[in-house]
């Protein structure tokens, strides 16, 4: 039930923000496709914890700007190895062991290490991520083992809830 | 005020175009369809998010910006499943990814003279 107001509120603070018009004609409408929104949802039974993580919220605030800054990082890296005129690559398939324990927990680490630049995640199997690498020796630094100290760390702080 | 604020505008606009740029070249330069992916990855996340926080400097309005930065946070949730995607069709089709430095003589140093 939480789950389903938090989604409305979610999706009606997303109607205000976008839509710019206040009369109380635009608002019934944001109320009507809030709801009919919300109701397909729980009449499809989609939503869950995967599908509406809320118990993320609070640690996905601290995690964005460090991916981000990661991000930037490792944009740097490569960029410095494409307008390098010797093209200093060297690709390999390199595998990782993630902690997380659940789906949702591997899927944001996965998609960390693919938005990360130099890294591709093709695989998943249970806790072994098989990984693309631009540059072998860049993905077994401690930069990747604390993405995935975070990553866990995020998933573990709404475990409780 | 505004030439402080159109001044960051620049930098980050600048430095979008600046990863753009070189994430295209990336592609041309690179061997195969996984190490271009890499540069592909480029434009898409940083490239296009600091193009996109450059333009929010020049909104003057909370409510674009925010539309702005819904389209950064679009675009870094999409674009790695998408990344991901193209990368397990490409081993499904039976691409092999081209491993072993090409260019690099410390790692067997096998020059591809085939």
């Amino acid at each position: 039930m939480g789950r389903t107001i938090g989604l409305w509120i979610l999706l009606f603070a997303l109607w205000l923000a976008l839509s710019g018009h206040y009369t109380p004609l635009f608002l019934a409408f944001g109320v009507g496709t809030c709801s009919v929104a919300v109701y397909v949802a729980v009449r499809m039974e989609i939503l869950d914890r995967e599908s509406a993580p809320f118990h993320l919220s609070w640690g996905v605030v601290t995690y964005l700007p460090w991916l981000a800054w990661e991000v930037l990082k490792s944009n740097v890296q490569v960029a410095r190895i494409i307008l390098s005129p010797s093209l200093p690559i060297n690709p390999s398939m390199v595998h990782f062991k993630g902690s997380q324990k659940t789906d949702l927990g591997r899927f944001i680490y996965a998609n960390s290490i693919t938005l990360t630049p130099g890294t591709i995640t093709t695989g998943i199997d249970d806790d072994d991520f098989e990984v693309h690498a631009l540059i072998s020796d860049a993905v077994d630094g401690s930069e990747e083992n604390e993405m995935n100290r975070k990553v866990t760390a995020l998933e573990g702080a709404g475990a409780g809830h | 005020m505004t030439a402080l604020l159109d001044g960051v505008s620049w930098l980050f606009i600048l430095g979008g175009a600046f990863f753009t740029l070189t994430g295209a070249l990336g592609i041309l330069r690179l061997p195969d369809v996984f190490t271009r992916m890499h540069a592909a990855g480029m434009t898409d996340t940083v490239g296009a998010g600091l193009l996109l926080v450059g333009l929010c400097f020049q909104a003057g309005d909370v409510f674009i910006v925010f539309r702005l930065l819904l389209i950064v946070a679009l675009l870094w949730f999409t674009s790695p499943i998408a990344t991901h995607a193209l990368a397990k069709a490409a081993l499904h089709g039976e691409m092999d990814p081209d491993l072993a430095g090409l260019s690099d003589p410390s790692r067997g140093g096998e020059p591809s003279t085939s």
